[in-house]
């Protein structure tokens, strides 16, 4: 019998970069399959292709043995692949019923459509209140709704994208046990992630690719997480290096009954956060995305957030109503989210790019800005975080994710901050690049500055941080030491579950 | 429906594919344009030498297209510091429409009257004149986020009407015979001749120092780049903590400040009085010239003079072809289509999509 679906030589070329070179990937019926590599390795190349949203130069799919070709998405669902992005496209005023029933052809949110939802639902385990409107559905919710979109559409392969990035520990249970069940019915799955222990545990079949190309498959049950890693690099990982012991010093951050107005209809507020980061002392802020932590940074930083009660003090300086500048002059220096188009202006060039913070503390030349300043400053960014291509005048858009976060992460750290707030340091970015940003932070705090991370990453945060508090809801809990707290106990704080029980002080 | 084509995105665009981007625009109109005047029952070939290449031959038009190539050069650098930073000043017409009327209103004012001041002091007037006419629309988008683009063109139409009403009113000449037009201004607030015996005069040279310093704030200052951010990353320019309203605010004042100028040179240079109509669609004109020269300064100052050509070939196709004068509007239109569709085809590729194929079942 002829596999469920195989890709055979796909090829795929943007201008220069081939970012899949001659792939062959094959999915089985009934087999959870996963796909590795670091980011920028052609996975997204490779699952846009399989869903028509992108078409190879050369190459060929074929389900159950007979080749076609997908001219747009919905060619590709009509021939049965089942896609789950890991950005969720969901109206939000809808409710679940409603927005399954807008991708179905033909279907309206009546009775008989949601007899048939929930028959759906019940047989793969998928809990999900139909009738509440999206905006008021948690991430792992939303996800639900749209793994049961495409499980409506009986698809021969599911496709899933990073899909536990947004949930919690207990969440992401349910939805193995959903993905099994998926399988189970005969359908092929293609699972992509990073966390790699969730692939050895999931997974009975991995293709790994590197720089476009497939380098290994492998029996993901069968290999350690340390040999995956390094296959998806290509060399070993360096492990990270703890900072030499030093004296906490006195708090750099304190942030006392912090209240924040939402943004927008479907904003979070911050309700009376309490926080305080010592000198020398790296803190994190976990939490399932979603539950106030980019509010969180923006009040800080002072890029937005009306601020409703309470107080934020900057190396004692209360800043609480004061811009991002007065922050920064206060000692403090911001890395948010958004890489290109917040952290950086795409079209200018890394040297042009220092002007955006720097700016504030330093005199960059009047009235005419010095260039060879700039060009001197962001050489040394590139060469201390080996920041690549190492060309001052290359524009901040030719940059990959991990060098692009490198040169962010530098540009800020040679500022010499007092106080460094960093939202996601390594979302998205490879193994490698990821390693050398925690360790600058861990050294930065060896040499004396306070450092709050906020993370989705639980282990980041454990692996970098002296203590850790939960973000959930808008609220902030009490953080805990980092040392001793174990996955499970954090996992129970981002339920709801209070810290002070689960946790010896 | 399935589309016949769509646009994907290019992920790299070639410097080459910059450059040729307007030419090919330009291109594509004479095109375009040749085909409607063989339409109108002309020769393109005779058309395209009375429009493209007499103006520039003949020394007398030569000197008529550095004249009108002026204000649109003053204006159209005002309004590269508004659409560089996506604030869209569509109302130049009117600050160039009031700067004239406060630098004449100087002239009027001391009609008969000696002395180097007047003109300085009409310049003044005109650029603050312009300057105060374009916070308007900028106030009101910082204060009550009331769209830019609406209120800086229905402020057009107001200041068409006040100048209306002056010409014909407090301001008409008593010895003009009932036309609508003031005194003729004195020796004193009119701009005169570089040379004797030719026409070109100082403004020209204010309108390229106004260019080139431009250029140097957009490619050397904070500020410049402060208004590249917000213009192209409203979120960045946050982080920066560059001032959004700030912007806003110093943006219009500086397009306004420059189109009011243009509005004095216009009617101390070209037209010495005021009456109405004297604006001639320029500060809308410059629209397309800031779009043709890709929003840049020196762009900016190639494209006044071929807008500049095409104006001045109007008017001597209508004499010498019996073309209509709206030809050349109709003409500029077209130009201002083919520069938007080919930014378009700069930034995306047209895949056409084949009929859909066999499908499994």
């Amino acid at each position: 019998m002829a596999p469920r679906v195989e890709l055979v030589g796909i090829t795929r070329r943007f201008g220069a970069l081939t970012a899949n070179a001659g792939v062959d990937l094959t999915l089985e019926s009934g087999v959870i399959h996963a796909l590795l590599g670091e980011n920028g390795a052609g996975k997204s190349t490779l699952v846009k292709i399989l869903y028509g949203l992108l078409q190879p130069d050369a190459g060929e799919i074929r389900i159950d043995g007979r080749p076609v070709r997908f001219d747009s998405p919905r060619a590709a669902r009509a021939a049965g692949i089942g896609m789950v992005f890991q950005h969720f496209s969901l109206f939000e005023d809808f409710t679940a019923l409603e927005n399954i029933a807008v991708s179905i052809p033909g279907a309206v949110a009546d009775r008989r459509l949601r007899a048939r939802v929930a028959a759906k639902a019940a047989e793969f385990g998928l809990a999900i209140d139909l009738d509440r409107p999206v905006h008021s559905l948690s991430a792992g919710e939303r996800q639900r709704i749209e793994i049961l979109r495409a499980l409506m559409l009986d698809p021969r392969v599911l496709v899933l994208d990073e899909p536990t990035s947004v949930l919690t520990p207990a969440e992401t249970e349910l939805l193995f046990r959903t993905i099994e069940a998926v399988a189970r019915a005969g359908a092929a799955v293609l699972f992509i992630s990073h966390k790699l222990e969730e692939v050895r545990r999931l997974c009975s079949a991995a293709t790994i690719l590197r720089a476009g190309r497939v380098v290994a498959r492998v029996d993901p049950r069968a290999t350690p997480a340390k040999a995956l890693a390094s296959l998806m690099v290509g060399t070993g990982i360096a492990d990270l290096r703890a900072a030499p012991a030093h004296a906490l010093g006195a708090p750099v951050l304190v942030v006392e009954g912090l209240s924040v107005a939402p943004e927008g209809a479907h904003g979070i507020a911050l309700e009376r956060l309490d926080l305080a980061v010592r000198a020398g002392e790296i803190v994190a802020i976990a939490g399932v995305a979603g539950n106030g932590q980019s509010e969180f940074y923006a009040a800080l930083s002072g890029e937005a957030g009306a601020v409703r009660a309470g107080r934020i003090a900057i190396a004692g300086l209360d800043v609480t109503r004061a811009g991002i500048n007065a922050r920064r002059r206060a000692g403090a220096a911001f890395v948010p989210e958004a890489r290109l188009g917040q952290a950086t202006l795409p079209q200018a060039s890394l040297a042009e790019n220092v002007a955006l913070s720097w700016h504030a503390t330093e005199d960059l030349g009047q009235p005419l800005l010095d260039r060879g300043r700039l060009g001197a400053i962001a050489q040394a960014v590139i060469g201390a975080f080996d920041v690549r291509p190492a060309a001052p005048a290359a524009p901040a858009a030719a940059l990959s994710g991990g060098n692009l976060q490198k040169y962010i992460v530098g540009r800020e750290i040679a500022r010499e901050p007092a106080l460094i707030v960093i939202d996601q340091p390594s979302w998205g970015v490879d193994a490698r690049a990821a390693t050398h940003i925690r360790q600058t932070l861990i050294d930065l705090a060896g040499r004396g500055a306070a450092i709050l991370v906020i993370t989705q990453d639980l282990d980041e945060a454990l692996d970098l941080a002296d203590r850790i508090a939960v973000m959930r809801g808008g609220r902030l809990s009490v953080p805990i030491p980092a040392r001793g707290a174990s996955r499970e106990t954090i996992g129970m704080m981002m339920t709801g579950a209070p810290a002070a029980e689960a946790v010896p002080a | 429906m399935t589309p016949l084509f769509v646009l994907t995105p290019r992920p790299f665009v070639s410097p080459l594919r910059r450059v040729l981007t307007p030419v090919c625009a330009l291109a594509a109109a004479l095109a375009i344009g040749g085909v409607i005047v063989a339409l109108l029952g002309r020769s393109p070939a005779a058309a395209f030498r009375v429009f493209l290449v007499e103006p520039l031959t003949d020394p007398w038009a030569a000197q008529e297209v550095l004249l009108k190539a002026t204000p649109l050069v003053l204006i159209a650098t005002g309004l590269l510091f508004c659409f560089r930073a996506s604030r869209w000043n569509i109302g130049a017409e009117g600050q160039f429409l009031v700067g004239g009327l406060c630098g004449g209103g100087i002239a009027i004012l001391t009609h008969g009257m000696t002395g180097a001041w007047i003109l300085p002091a009409m310049m003044l007037a005109g650029a603050c004149g312009g300057l105060a006419y374009a916070a308007l629309p900028a106030l009101l988008r910082v204060r009550f986020g009331i769209s830019e683009i609406l209120t800086s063109l229905m402020l057009v139409y107001v200041a068409d009407l006040l100048l209306d009403y002056l010409v014909r009113g407090p301001w008409r000449d008593p010895k003009g015979f009932n036309f609508p037009q003031s005194v003729a201004f004195s020796d004193a607030a009119l701009l005169h001749p570089l040379l004797e015996g030719g026409r070109l005069h100082a403004g020209m040279i204010l309108a390229l120092a106004a260019a080139l310093a431009a250029a140097l704030v957009f490619r050397r200052t904070l500020f410049g780049f402060a208004i590249a951010a917000s213009g192209e990353a409203p979120r960045a320019a946050n982080f920066a903590g560059f001032n959004e309203g700030r912007i806003t605010i110093l943006v219009f004042l500086i397009s306004g400040a420059l189109a009011g100028l243009a509005g004095v040179i216009e009617v101390a240079g070209q037209v010495g009085q005021l009456r109405p109509g004297f604006g001639q669609g320029l500060g809308f004109t410059a629209i397309i010239v800031a779009f043709l020269g890709r929003l840049s300064p020196l762009g900016a100052v190639l494209a006044a003079l071929v807008i500049a050509v095409l104006l001045i070939g109007a008017e001597s196709a209508q004499v010498s072809l019996k073309l209509p004068l709206d030809l050349a509007r109709f003409f500029m239109g077209l130009l201002l289509i083919c520069i938007l569709l080919g930014e378009s085809l700069e930034r995306y590729r047209i895949r056409f999509r084949r009929a859909e194929k066999e499908r499994p079942a």
